[in-house]
């Protein structure tokens, strides 16, 4: 009998998680996010997020899109400037930091994020362009610092910690000599 | 019996908050309220399928720092911040005010997208 009640409470417990889970990976209406005024005219003009993000390529988290694929795939294709004396620059170098430490070393992507941003959003404010000249901490980037000031608050959260840190250490030490 | 429901609440209590607003939108207020107009709400997820970051933050000159920017009507009007496109050629003209100003009143300003590290000190 006990046992019984157990099973259906880790079932309960499993199903109260799992639909938590579900309606939080859903978009929200406008009216009922919390932010737009459910009495404002502009509700019924404004694209609602549902309809313009279910067709994008899906995450696992965030706005539940890959933005990155989203570009990559052709589903999208925002406008890189609207001045047209702007210069857009792409940089497709990868850049290996944190190497050794407790986690897996950082593969920071130039490519990915000069298809978004421009190299002085960045640079030499928030970044030196010098490799090794940039104290990186993830107590600063958890403080929406560094990093933190897009991943956590429009680019990929910070629970995503194994996108960035994706690199084994074992794979950058040098290769034993052969005795 | 009692452990069920101990067990229930603990599920409650630790079940993911069910998010408010859309990753990345932002509050904007510094003017709105003290005017006797809806704060603002700005998507960054529907204008990033339009525009690179680049576009508003190289451009146009946005601070990437919610609360950084001073955005006052004068400017928009003038071309800047938001005027560089809402000016009824690229998106609806300032004389929208509802579209943009479209906030719940009271709501406070920031980025509330309900970010999943359940936020930092300060973004």
């Amino acid at each position: 009998m006990r046992g019984n009640t157990i099973r259906l409470a880790a079932a309960l417990v499993l199903l109260v998680a799992a639909s938590a889970w579900a309606a939080a990976s859903l978009w929200l209406s406008l009216e009922k996010d919390g932010i737009h005024d459910p009495r404002s005219p502009a509700i019924a003009i404004l694209q609602q997020p549902a309809e313009a993000l279910e067709p994008l390529p899906r995450d696992t988290a965030g706005n539940m899109v890959n933005w990155v694929k989203a570009i990559d795939s052709g589903a999208i294709n925002p406008r890189t400037n609207v001045l047209p004396e702007t210069v857009v620059r792409l940089r497709e170098d990868d850049i290996i930091v944190s190497k050794f430490g407790s986690m897996p070393a950082v593969k920071f992507p130039h490519r990915a994020h000069t298809l978004w941003l421009d190299c002085a959003n960045c640079h030499e404010r928030l970044f030196k362009s010098k490799i090794g000249a940039n104290r990186l901490s993830m107590m600063a980037i958890l403080n929406g610092e560094q990093c933190g000031l897009c991943h956590g608050a429009v680019a990929f959260p910070l629970t995503e910690c194994n996108r960035c840190h994706s690199v084994p250490n074992a794979s950058l030490r040098a290769p034993r000599p052969v005795p | 019996m009692r452990r069920a429901l101990l067990l229930l609440a603990l599920a409650a209590a630790f079940a993911p908050a069910v998010p408010l607003a859309e990753y990345g939108d932002v509050v904007l207020d510094k003017r709105s309220t003290p005017n006797g107009v809806r704060p603002v709400v700005f998507p960054h997820w529907f204008h990033r399928i339009r525009f690179r970051c680049k576009v508003c933050h190289q451009e146009l000159g946005f601070a990437m720092r919610a609360g950084a920017n001073d955005v006052l009507m004068a400017d928009i009007l003038d071309g800047k911040f938001c005027g560089m496109c809402h000016n009824d050629r690229i998106a609806w003209g300032a004389d929208r005010c509802d579209l943009c100003h479209s906030g719940k009143p009271g709501v406070p300003a920031g980025i509330v997208g309900g970010a999943q590290t359940s936020g930092p000190g300060r973004w």
